[in-house]
Parts: C-alpha cells; structure tokens; sequence
C-alpha cells in the first residue's frame, strides 16, 4: 500500500467523522461509558484482591478475644484448654496494651491519634498458630464453647469472604461489560453507516473504477477505530482522575488504615491503559465491520 | 473482445432476464445493443461487469473468462472495462480534474502519472478549459465528457456506455458520440446500449438487438428498427 493511499484512507476516516460529528460524539460517549464502568469493576476486584493477599500473612492464625472481666487464672485456664487441643502449635498472648502499642507502631505519623482515647478499647486476647489451617473450623467450632471467650477472629472467613466478593462483582461486572460493549458496537456500527451512506455515489464509482474490496473499506474501519480509540482515551482519563480523587478522599478521611489495602494509582493504571486501547480499538474496529458486511456490497 | 457463449441467466426470483446468447464483439468494434426494456440489456451489463453471475455459459473479456475469476479479483478485471452511465455519476464536491484524477487515485497511480495522464484525458474530450470547475457549472454534455474522461483515463480496453446520450438534447448527444467514435479509432472496444434510434441509424455499426432475453437479430451495419 502507497504511502498517499494509507493518507487517503486516513483523510476519508476523519471526514466520516467530522460529517456525523452527532453520531461520532454518542459512539465515543458509549465507548467511554463501557469502558469506564470496566474501570470501576477492575478498581474493585484487584483492590479486593490485594486486601485478601494483605490479610493472608495472618492466614494461618486464629485470634480468640477474651472477655473483659477475667482474672489472671481464669485467663492461664482459657490458655491451657486452647494449648491442649491437638492442632494447636503454639499459642501467644497478647495484654490489650500491647495490642495497643502494636497498633501505634503500625499507625506510624498517626499513631498519636490514638492517646485520644482515655480507655484502651481493645481486648486480651491469644493468637492461635494452628499445624494446619486446614482444621481451623473444628478449633474455631471448639473454642467457641470455652468459657471466658468473647469473639473467636478467624481470619481466613474474612479472606473467603473477600474473594468471593471478588468473584461476584466479576461475574456481575462481565455480564454488564458485554452488554455494554454489544451497545457501543452497535452505535458505532450506525455511525459508520451514516459515513456509508454519505459516500454512497462516491463507493459505487470506485467500484465501477475496480477500486479493491480494502481501499473502499479502510477508510471506515479507520473511522471505526478512532471512535474507539477516542472513547478508551476518555475513560482513561476518567479514571485515572477518578481513583486519583477517591484515593485522596479516603487518605484525608480515613487516615492510614486502609491506605495499605489499596492500590496506587500508577499500579492502577498499568493495568488498564493497555486493556483500554486494545478493547476500544476493536469494539470500533468490530463495530465497522458488522456495518461494512451489513451495507456495503463490494 | 466480448464474447458470450450460451449464456442463460435466470435470477433467484424465477425470472429468466437471458437465453442462450451468443456474441462475439472484436476488439475495436464499436456496437450498439439495442431493444426494448426488459429486453434483458442490463442483465447484460451486469454479467460484463461481474455484478451478476451467469446461470450458466461462460464470458470471455480479451480472452478471459471472467465467470472463472474469484470475487476477490473482480476489481482488477474492471480495471480493463470503461463504464458511463446515463446520469454521469460525478462527485459534486470534486472538481473536473479530481473527478478525473479520482479514478485513477482508487487504483494507486503515482501523482505524476495523475498529472500527466488527466490533462490529456481532458484535452481528448475537450474540457482542457473547464479543468477546475465543479459539475454544478457544466451543461449536460460537458458532464458527460468528464465521465467519458474519468472512464477512459485508466486505459481500458473496452468501454461499455449505459444509454450515454440518453440526458442530452440531440445537438450535444452528438457531440458525445463524436468523442465516442474518436476513442473507438484508437482502438477502444465500445459497446453503447441506446434508444436513440437516429443515433444507430445515422452511426451504421452493428447493431445487436436483444428481446426476451434472446438476441434476434445482429447486423454488421444495422439500424435500429424499432418505432419507438
């Protein structure tokens, strides 16, 4: 292909566009949209995910909360019944200032926030290493009936529960991201049958010319895919600037606690700027040729 | 060279637009086809051109047989045919030049051969002056020179004209088919589907006249013979 060829076909790609401008601005806006909205759910899943992957370094431990009033016996007592079961590996206590101080160094700058309090709020407790975590609901079913225990924390339910959410929300997001991206296919797919139209006489003299089946075709499947192109641009930007904000939102709020649980914006958008461009240039790309096959005969 | 042999074409409808032809146009023969419509004349059209297959025969283009050519290569075969048309069919926003230039732009000449190649083209079918008006600003016949220009600038050798006089007052189709038979001198195979019947009476070529879609009568200096 001569380089004044792919020049013609790209001029005649902009002009289709420019005709419609109307229907170029919806194709792209539907373009947009989808791809937003898969930004969303791919914000949701990974940070999901990264949450799981962050509370799998206590995977493998139990955490039994003690009640509040018990003595220093009644406390060694609960001790030994937990030490006596066979899966248990190894048991730790951790005082409720010690727990405090570990949230203070975990805090780091805004570990002072927490001498607001005037009563430490937070409870004895044992962690549990258990041999296989593999038993963990049979210790966690037992001690459950052992006096003195509060709250037996287990954290691999709270994994489960998180990765199933992940789950759901992929599954849900799918559905919708097929949908939405059958409706920007197909609102591109009448752009460029305006385009066609337009170009009706013009398309029916390069035929009789001996014009290639490509060189009359090129030009809207160029069109087709700046329209995507365009649109995944746009939900980039969109959701760069979005997650950027969130992100500063729940920093000022809710200081560090959840900060460590999400991902930075850079990580964010590495994994969906390619995804992007690749999905919006084939939705337009896809959306022409289903127009092509339906209305033009080359 | 346009050859048919035992062409019958029947579309899917059930409606049988040609019979068993037979034709043999030589290269540089200029021939009129001529009947009534419905005669199956642009049937015929459509077989030369590949926009229809036939039923069964088989159709030779400069000894091609172009019923053996695949769809993928059916604009390399037009490349040999000239086609114009009764309503000209030149773009609007394009000048005479790019009107002309157009055609050869769609099959990847280089810009110099476009500006060598048009000017001649125009000059030929004398419309050198008009190179930079738009179609709004020519009379009919000038239009139909551009489309004469545009269909010959790639240097076919055949030129087949769909009623090409049939918008024009008698004085300009005149002038059309002066131009006509000047590029059939050089050589150019033309095939002309007409009505007008003072044209093929006073032009004395062949005439092929085509009626239900069987040809009835093929004379090497004919005339029109219908009334209408």
């Amino acid at each position: 292909m001569k380089i004044r060829t792919v020049r013609y076909i790209f001029k005649q790609g902009f002009v289709g566009l420019w005709r419609n401008r109307g229907m170029s601005l919806a194709s792209i806006g539907s373009v947009a949209a989808s791809l937003v909205v898969l930004g969303l759910i791919i914000i949701l899943v990974l940070n999901i995910n990264n949450a799981a992957e962050t509370l799998q370094s206590d995977f493998d431990t139990v955490r039994v909360y003690l009640e509040e009033d018990l003595t220093e016996e009644e406390t060694a007592r609960v001790g030994q019944v937990i030490n006596a079961l066979d899966d248990v590996r190894m048991v730790e206590y951790e005082s409720k200032e010690q727990a405090l101080a570990n949230y203070k160094e975990s805090w780091g700058e805004e570990g002072y926030l927490l001498e607001f309090f005037q009563e430490n709020p937070l409870s004895n407790s044992y962690i549990i290493h258990l041999w296989d975590i593999e038993t963990a609901h049979q210790v966690v079913a037992v001690l459950e009936n052992v006096d003195g225990i509060d709250e037996v924390r287990y954290n691999e339910e709270i994994i489960q529960n998180l990765l199933r959410m992940a789950t759901f929300i992929r599954t849900i997001g799918l559905v919708l991201i097929f949908i939405l991206i059958l409706v920007a296919m197909f609102i591109i797919s009448n752009t460029v049958k305006l385009a066609l139209n337009a170009r009706r006489q013009e398309i029916n003299i390069m035929k009789y010319v001996g014009a290639t089946n490509w060189f009359i075709r090129w030009p809207f499947v160029v069109e087709g895919v700046i329209l995507g192109l365009i649109g995944a641009v746009l939900a980039l930007l969109m959701v760069h600037y979005g997650y950027q904000y969130t992100l500063e939102a729940i920093n000022l709020r809710f200081t560090a606690i959840f900060s460590g649980y999400l991902l930075p914006i850079d990580t964010m958008m590495q994994r969906t700027t390619y995804m992007f461009v690749v999905l919006g240039s084939g939705v337009g790309a896809l959306g022409s040729i289903i127009s092509l096959r339906k209305h033009l005969k080359v | 060279m346009i050859e048919m042999s035992n062409v019958t074409k029947k579309y899917v409808n059930g409606v049988q637009a040609l019979t068993n032809v037979n034709l043999k146009i030589e290269k540089g023969e200029f021939a009129f086809l001529v009947g009534p419509s419905g005669a199956g004349k642009s049937t015929f059209f459509k077989l030369l051109l590949k926009e229809e297959e036939p039923t069964s025969g088989k159709i030779y283009l400069d000894n091609q047989d172009i019923t053996k050519v695949s769809r993928r290569k059916v604009p390399y075969l037009r490349r040999n045919l000239g086609v114009i048309f009764q309503d000209f069919r030149l773009l609007p926003n394009k000048t005479v030049f790019e009107n002309v230039a157009f055609a050869m732009e769609i099959v990847e000449a280089s810009s110099k051969e476009i500006r060598r190649q048009v000017p001649m083209m125009l000059g030929m079918v004398g419309l050198s002056e008009r190179a930079n008006q738009y179609p709004h600003q020519l009379s009919g016949g000038e239009k139909q020179r551009v489309s004469i220009a545009r269909a010959i600038v790639n240097n076919p050798s055949i030129l087949i004209a769909d009623e090409p006089t049939g918008n024009l007052d008698p004085e300009t189709a005149w002038e059309i088919m002066k131009v006509l038979r000047q590029i059939n001198r050089r050589g150019t195979t033309i095939l002309m589907v007409t009505h007008a019947k003072d044209i093929v009476d006073v032009m004395q070529q062949r005439v092929i006249a085509l009626e239900k879609g069987r040809i009835i009568r093929d004379e090497a200096k004919g005339a029109y013979g219908y009334e209408d």
